[in-house]
């Protein structure tokens, strides 16, 4: 009588935790609510939202650095008086071909190459000389170089992602690299809430690559126009950039020569802000940094007259003539709505994505369709239980109520545990538990059986249930593991809606052992006990 | 109550009736799975997008078709959802690039086709925030005070009730609205001026491209391959080897036969369907493992060797509690598939099937080839010393 209390005590005091875990100390029925739905994580596919899934296009950022070690070798090359043919960069497609990317260094006078290694050895720690011919070299990047070049990309595509992205204002958030860190470069971005993702997207595809050029000359109609000017080949320094037509911009497509390094990049910026100008017409105002500030006041105070080219992702926006010496102001036209400034001025400040990206996958579940699959699923699970409820107690009478009992408390746990491990609960896991109903009343009806043939054959009460009890343990453990198994491997292969699935299903079946063989014997040595000499038992035979 | 009392049937001695059934079974399943060249994998393995698209009354699937068909290259699939106002919209695998292309085109024509030229604001495809925005400056000049955490919290509860069933995400009429707590009919006015209903709502959007698809491919097939190979060891750890064995071959048969149901029924293999035929390969082996422990135990008490009488007696003996329990199971996956909605509806049907493939292959499938194991190595053992001689 003495355990059977602290049996008692342990299942109150569990019952108790979990419960507390689900709801927590409520002081009225709104905070009850509002407790079950906070500790409950309801997955994307039930309470809406979107999940996309992206691939950093690395080779983007390795020619970006080939493109800059190139310009930095070729200043040196032009300091030292080392004259070369050319020096240029190969072309990886794909993202498997990133660390392929080489550098090609054509005609350094022999006599010079002593000086030419010197030069790459102290400027380009990082890359590997080889020479080809006697006038020709290859330059290839380190094995350690190019992994620390992608995951630095990854990390900084996260970075400016999670930027722009809780510059929307989208509290519940969360921009992770898919399997971790020095996996692929896949990063999976899930945004509860929200059932249109086109916004997000569009903010992401947008490089926010902002420079502001010095004018050469130019506008011409067409690239081949300003070509025929200047006989096929640019001038020195020099490159032709072209100006999109935005909606309702008269100006029409043009071209422009510009300078080769722009005066301001998108680095230079300290804030973004949507303004809108003396028309009303909405566009974005930029501020610069304190030390891009000098910089750009001398270049305008030299420029006056001349036009400046504020160009986003290679394209010009705008051309204006420069008035007078500017400080530190700037601001982009053109934007066709608050929404497409503010955006603008947003991906601003967050900075320029690395690389190019792509997007792999799209999960998108509207609320309604969230809503619509929590209640078909609460029908369906609220059939099948009232359902086998109802055939227990028929069917096995007094004993019945233990196993209704047992179920109930089963549920209770499998919350309870969700609630503390902050799982979430996805559909295929509300399938799980609706699985788990039936899984759960096996192992009652396999102990309820055996406790039957033992009173069939002739034992005593209080026998038969220790027998059936023990005999019955063996084969619940055996048929839990080999479930327990199986959810195993879902859970090393499955997408994270069907590990939602089997983590229900584990909790539950654990759950489901220390109810069934625990709690239900409990209450069969309860009632046994009771009745003092000689029970009978309810068992409906 | 009692519905199986001490039965004596003899399962074995009818075996060849069972085999003959099941060999059937897989036949069938196997042709229709070779004559429709293949099972019909869902997105998640195929990859391609899928669109959920709901209307406000019956869908005119011909003219979406039409108009969604003529922008985009290649063959879609616009199928109804049955019983509901919904279709599914299925583009075909691309790269990655042109199926969110193609996703955003089929949401603008969407809107072209059904929805208003107008500026006003489609509510049927809008989030609250745009309503906030959207609402903001027309109700101070309408001279409805209201500051932003108002706006706000009337925003959330017309989306709120616009998506509760039975609207689902679509609003017939912006009359609706007038249940909704907070709109006045002064706010009603200023939301008619401002806004309009397209027939139809954008529910939900899967784009999976072809680096994804192939991945999810592998990882289903390891996945099932791994579980099988576990419980494998398992049961040769637990029991014999040749229990295990046993198990797996009967397991087997019933993911084949499930299968094959798919196909006759022209279901589609999702991923959620992979998930219940793991389900099912734990069930059934839950099933054969209570016969095999009844087995094992008869065989420690009586300090005999495998007989066909011992597993005919183990499988009367467990027979109350295989039915009982395979029954209630049933019906939890039944009302599953009856009420769960189309999400579920794979996931079940394979429950269904499976549950009783499941009970049907542990007593007619595991059982004999145990039987038919111990009589061969019976033999055996009996035919050597005979040799030797």
């Amino acid at each position: 009588m003495k355990s059977l209390k602290w049996k008692a005590a342990l299942i109150v005091a569990i019952t108790l935790a979990c419960l507390y875990g689900v709801f927590g100390v409520p002081k009225s029925a709104d905070e009850l609510i509002a407790n079950w739905k906070r500790n409950i994580r309801l997955g994307l596919d039930l309470r809406g939202g979107s999940m996309l899934l992206l691939q950093v296009q690395l080779q983007d950022a390795f020619k970006l650095e080939a493109n800059t070690q190139i310009e930095r070798l070729k200043e040196e090359l032009g300091k030292q008086s080392i004259p070369y043919q050319s020096i240029d960069h190969n072309d990886p497609q794909t993202l498997a071909e990133a660390g392929d990317i080489a550098i090609q260094v054509r005609g350094i006078p022999a006599e010079k190459s002593q000086l030419f290694r010197n030069i790459v050895a102290e400027l380009l720690p990082s890359w590997v000389l080889t020479p080809l011919s006697s006038t020709e070299y290859r330059l290839t990047l380190k094995p350690t170089e190019v992994l620390a070049l992608k995951e630095d990309t990854v990390q900084r595509a996260i970075t400016t992602i999670e930027s722009r992205i809780n510059g929307l204002g989208l509290a519940e958030a969360a921009v992770q690299r898919r399997g971790g860190a020095g996996s692929e470069a896949e990063i999976l971005i899930s945004l509860p809430g929200l059932d249109d993702p086109a916004r997000v997207k569009s903010i992401l595809q947008t490089a926010a690559l902002l420079e502001l050029y010095e004018v050469k000359d130019g506008p011409f109609p067409r690239q081949e126009d300003a070509l025929a000017k200047y006989g096929g080949v640019m001038p020195l320094n020099t490159k032709l950039m072209r100006s999109a037509p935005r909606p309702g911009d008269p100006a029409g497509e043009g071209w422009y020569v510009v300078t080769r390094t722009p005066v301001i990049t998108g680095r230079d910026l300290r804030d973004a802000r949507p303004a809108q100008d003396e028309f009303g017409k909405w566009e974005t105002a930029f501020v610069l940094s304190q030390e891009a500030k000098g910089r750009f006041a001398r270049f305008t105070e030299a420029n006056i007259g001349n036009r400046l080219a504020i160009a986003l992702d290679n394209q010009i926006r705008s051309a204006p003539t420069i008035q007078s010496r500017i400080e530190d102001q700037g601001r982009i036209t053109g934007a066709a709505s608050h929404q497409e400034a503010s955006d603008l001025a947003l991906v601003l400040r967050a900075g320029s994505l690395p690389a190019g990206i792509v997007y792999l996958q799209e999960q998108t579940v509207g609320p309604s369709l969230g809503a619509d699959s929590i209640r078909k699923g609460l029908i369906a699970g609220a059939v099948g239980l009232v359902f086998v409820v109802v055939f227990m107690l028929i069917y096995y009478a007094g004993a019945g109520v233990n196993a209704v009992v047992a179920l109930i408390l089963n549920g209770v746990i499998l919350i309870g545990c969700l609630a503390y491990l902050e799982a979430v609960l996805t559909l295929p896991g509300i399938a799980g538990i609706i699985l788990l109903i039936g899984m759960a009343v096996d192992s009652n009806v396999l102990i309820f059986e055996r406790i039957r043939e033992e009173l069939r054959a002739g034992k005593a009460t209080a026998a038969a249930v220790d027998t059936g009890f023990s005999k019955a343990f063996l084969t619940i453990i055996d048929t839990h593991v080999a479930t327990v198994v199986s959810c195993a491997f879902l859970f090393m292969f499955g997408t994270p809606a069907i590990r939602g699935f089997a983590v229900t299903l584990v909790i539950g079946l654990v759950a489901n052992v220390f109810t069934s063989v625990f709690v239900s014997r409990a209450m069969f040595q309860f009632a046994l006990a009771r009745q003092g000499f000689n029970p009978r038992l309810s068992i409906g035979i | 109550m009692e519905l199986f009392k001490n039965t004596q049937i003899d399962f074995l001695g009818k075996q060849k009736i069972f085999i003959g059934i099941s060999l059937v079974l897989l036949a069938t399943g196997i042709a229709s799975w070779a004559a429709k060249g293949g099972l019909r994998y869902g997105i998640d393995f195929t990859g391609g997008a899928n669109i959920n698209v709901r209307f406000a009354s019956k869908p005119p699937i011909d003219r979406i078709r039409a108009a969604v068909g003529a922008k985009i290259p290649g063959e879609i699939s616009v199928q109804e959802v049955t019983g509901e106002n919904e279709v599914i919209i299925g583009l075909p695998l691309k790269d990655e690039k042109a199926l969110q292309q193609e996703r955003e085109t089929v949401v603008a024509t969407l809107t072209e086709t059904f929805g208003e030229k107008t500026d006003r604001l489609d509510l049927n495809n809008a989030n609250p925030q745009q309503l906030v925005e959207r609402l903001r400056e027309p109700l101070q000049r309408a001279s409805i005070p209201m500051n932003d955490e108002q706006l706000g919290q009337l925003a959330r509860r017309v989306f709120e009730f616009r998506n509760t069933p039975p609207r689902s995400g679509v609003l017939a009429s912006l009359d609706q609205l007038r249940e909704v707590e907070g709109v006045t009919p002064q706010v009603l006015d200023v939301i008619r001026q401002q806004c309009y209903l397209a027939p139809f709502t954008i529910r939900g959007a899967e784009v999976i491209g072809p680096k994804v698809g192939a991945e999810m491919r592998n990882k289903a097939v390891l996945a099932v391959l791994y579980a099988l190979g576990g419980m494998l060891v398992y049961l040769a750890f637990r029991f014999e080897f040749i229990y295990g064995l046993a198990a797996v071959i009967a397991v087997f048969h019933d993911v084949i036969i499930t299968l094959g149901f798919f196909s006759l029924t022209d279901k589609e293999i999702s991923l959620n369907v992979i998930a219940a035929l793991l389900t099912l390969v734990g069930y059934s082996m839950n099933d054969t493992i209570v016969v095999f422990d009844r087995i094992r135990e008869t065989l420690k008490l009586s300090r005999r060797e495998l007989t066909p009488q011992i597993v005919n007696d183990s499988i009367n003996q467990t027979l109350s509690r295989t039915v009982l329990t395979s029954g209630l199971t049933f019906i939890s996956a039944l009302a599953l598939w009856l009420f769960g909605g189309p999400v579920l509806n794979g996931f079940a049907f394979a429950l269904v099937v499976g549950v009783i493939v499941g009970t049907y292959s542990s007593i007619f499938v595991a059982s004999p080839i145990l039987v038919f194991w111990h009589e061969r190595s019976r033999k055996g053992r009996r035919a050597a010393p005979a040799a030797a001689k």
